[in-house]
């Protein structure tokens, strides 16, 4: 996993609430087997106007220039700005696979759906929780400012804007250490196999019908 | 110890470590696997030289991208005309057979959806902790099992360590009082719940579902329930176990049986929230008030009751509200204050891990016996959930049933419900879907769903439109 410290980009505002996971990435493409090349797919039934394949030439298909990814102004764009519940919907890791592939590397958005929430950080984006009327702020500015930027400083935890001001955000201690050192969680688990191997053993004694080897 | 909710109960049972910071070492009983979430988490496992940790507690079965028709079925894996889609489906044969894990293949009498075939095997018990990469593998709480989704990287750290690092969420509670009127179901009760508290309502906790109305519910209605506390933003949701939920175990193949079943079935007597457990959260619902419920938008929260209308955007006061509803109205192609029972539909999908057990297709069944399907309705599928509830329903005559009334039968997958196989609802097609989501796209490019019940599904199918199923049976 890369390491997050600071990032600076370009922001893309994303103005719907409820945004789901097939918005994200559509399930056509969840049928790959492999974990990277997302990016071109990125909301794809918004991006583009016909309908994507797995195995489409996305260069070749027409854009929907209507929407803002496509606009010149956001293009290349690192910070995605959204609204209320953002990733709702299925648990695929497709969704910050994609995000991720594209460019962005942090979000901003009053509120996430839970699975959402957990699979970005195994995947080095930042999901990051603002009050609503911040962000509704943020979307004022990024609309009124061609080439708004912000930096994202997760081990100061602050966001800086472009007239220096500073936005302070929570994030949890033990995603934040994992995603500055770009820690792999199974490594970390694994160092506490001894702890796991105790457990099992008194919880095979205590509760013996969930091991069908042991009946 | 003080007093516990259920949740409580469960989550302490299975914490192997606690870190200072909150984030804790959760033990995991079951890992259900399914071939769209899995690939990448094996390969993960290969390029580190990882092994299972407890290869008995994985448990795998296709189900996303098979094809339903008896035709493409006999074809065995060839009969996946889609390359990418036969592939997955192959990968997720080779990885368990690679790993030892335990797979009913796409052809096995007993596959089905996951979270179908789960329960009905006795797969799933009360007190497990359950995981899938798949975030409706909530429909588990019914049985008193602490059951939800998680992402590719954790199936591959479930797979890898047999826990999952998680930090604990609150306590909901969900109140249904009451009775439900004849007519109303399990989907019509937790599409209410949606609309009540929003999509939202439940994030950051896990849900537990209780009163009357739901103690009263079928272990499969039950299922329907906490099929889709995902819909309503939870964790994970639960339902306390009860004398219903152990008669439904009892016997099942995966089940103890013997005198290890009555030691397992008196501990699982303990697991319902303390009298005097308290909740972060309490939402209180009246059961005689909810009527059968119908989506009109793009997202389960967009729901109104059958006799209601679409709403109307300029009704609307918050402003970001209006808009979303707007989008919803504009992507529905249905204007403001359009009667439900006036949505003309094209088609009629019933199946998918919220509604495809035996229960749903016999209230199906009911509703279209000795009727038609009316002209308008260009396709109207039945898709049991597993290979056994396909059986049953044969038993019962219920195949015969449908397809006299104009309905097709199909093989057991996940199907329209997201149309990741060939079965998908055309671009404008209304579509009356027994089926838990209704984002755009989701069953299909362009398509517009609408969530029912199965008897209010069966019901549209007959007339074309939505209709009371009370004032009609
Ligand atoms: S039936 Fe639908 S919701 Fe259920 S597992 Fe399959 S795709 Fe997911």
């Amino acid at each position: 996993m890369n390491k997050f410290i600071i990032e600076k980009g370009l922001v893309m505002p994303l103005d719907r609430a409820n945004v789901d996971t097939d918005f994200i990435i559509p399930k056509q493409f969840l049928k790959s087997i492999k974990r990277t090349g997302f990016g071109v797919n990125l909301f794809d039934e918004h991006r583009y106007l016909d309908k994507g394949k797995p195995d489409s030439d996305n260069s070749k298909r027409p854009l929907n220039t209507d929407f803002v990814l496509n606009q010149p102004r956001y293009k290349d764009s690192r910070v995605l700005l959204a609204r209320e519940n953002f990733g709702c919907g299925s648990s695929r890791e497709h969704a910050p696979w994609a995000l991720e592939d594209y460019g962005f590397k942090a979000i901003l958005a009053p509120s996430y759906a839970d699975i959402f929430y957990n699979n970005c950080f195994k995947n080095g984006l930042l999901p990051i929780v603002l009050d609503k009327s911040v962000i509704a702020g943020l979307f004022v500015e990024v609309e009124e400012n061609e080439g708004y930027q912000l930096e994202v400083d997760l081990s100061e935890q602050v966001i800086k804007k472009p007239n220096g001001e500073t936005i302070a955000f929570e994030v949890d201690g033990f995603r934040k250490h994992c995603l500055l050192n770009g820690l792999d969680d199974i490594a970390l688990t694994l160092e506490s196999s001894e702890d796991i191997g105790h457990f099992e053993a008194s919880w095979r004694i205590k509760a013996p019908w969930y091991f069908p080897a042991s009946t | 110890m003080g007093s516990q909710t259920l949740y409580d109960k469960i989550w302490d049972a299975h914490l192997v470590r606690q870190r200072d910071d909150g984030t804790a070492l959760i033990y995991i009983d079951r890992h259900l696997i399914h071939e769209v979430t899995s690939p990448q988490a094996f390969e993960g496992l290969r390029i580190a030289g990882r092994k299972p940790w407890r290869v008995d507690a994985n448990f795998a079965t296709p189900d996303h991208n098979i094809p339903t028709t008896k035709e493409e079925r006999d074809q065995g894996l060839d009969g996946i005309k889609d390359p990418v889609s036969k592939i997955q489906v192959a990968t997720l044969d080779d990885n368990c057979e690679e790993f030892g894990i335990f797979e009913l293949k796409m052809n096995d009498p007993r596959q089905g959806i996951v979270h179908v075939v789960g329960p009905e095997l006795g797969a799933t018990l009360p007190g497990m902790t359950i995981v899938c990469g798949d975030s409706h593998t909530s429909t588990h709480g019914a049985l008193g099992a602490l059951a939800h989704g998680i992402g590719t990287s954790e199936v591959e750290h479930v797979l890898a360590t047999q826990c999952l690092l998680q930090k604990k969420a609150g306590n909901m509670l969900v109140q249904v009082n009451g009775q439900l009127n004849p007519g109303v179901t399990a989907k019509d009760i937790v599409l209410a719940i949606i609309g009540k508290i929003g999509t939202a309502g439940g994030t950051g906790y896990t849900i537990e579902f209780g009163g009357e109305a739901i103690r009263a519910l079928s272990v499969e209605g039950r299922m329907t329930v906490c099929n889709m506390a995902i819909e309503a933003g939870a964790r994970a949701g639960l339902i306390a176990v009860d004398e219903a939920t152990l008669e439904y175990i009892k016997g099942r193949p995966f089940a103890p049986s013997g005198e290890l079943w009555d030691k397992a079935a008196n501990a699982w007597k303990e697991l319902v929230s303390d009298d005097d457990a308290t909740f972060d959260l309490v939402v209180e619902l009246e059961a005689g008030e909810i009527e059968p419920q119908v989506t009109w938008g793009t997202s389960p929260e967009m729901v109104v009751p059958i006799s209601g209308s679409v709403p109307n955007p300029a009704d609307e006061s918050d402003e970001a509200k209006r808009a979303s509803m707007q989008l919803a109205l504009d992507y529905m192609g249905l204007k403001g204050g359009t009667p439900i029972q006036e949505i003309a539909l094209d088609c009629v999908f019933i199946g998918s891990c919220t509604n495809s057990r035996i229960e749903d297709l016999r209230s199906a069944a009911e509703v279209v016996k000795g009727k038609q399907v009316a002209d308008n309705v260009e396709l109207a599928l039945v898709v049991p959930g597993s290979g056994l509830v396909k059986r049953q329903a044969e038993a019962e005559g219920l195949d015969k049933i449908f397809i006299a009334a104009g309905l097709q039968w199909r093989e057991p997958g996940c199907s329209m419900c997201l149309a990741m196989n060939a079965d998908q609802l055309g671009e404008g097609k209304h579509c009356a879907s027994t089926s838990n989501r209704n984002f755009e796209g989701r069953q299909g490019f362009g398509g517009r769903t609408h969530l029912v019940s199965p008897a209010m599904a069966a019901a549209a199918a007959i007339h074309g439109h939505f209709v009371d199923i009370r004032k009609i049976s």
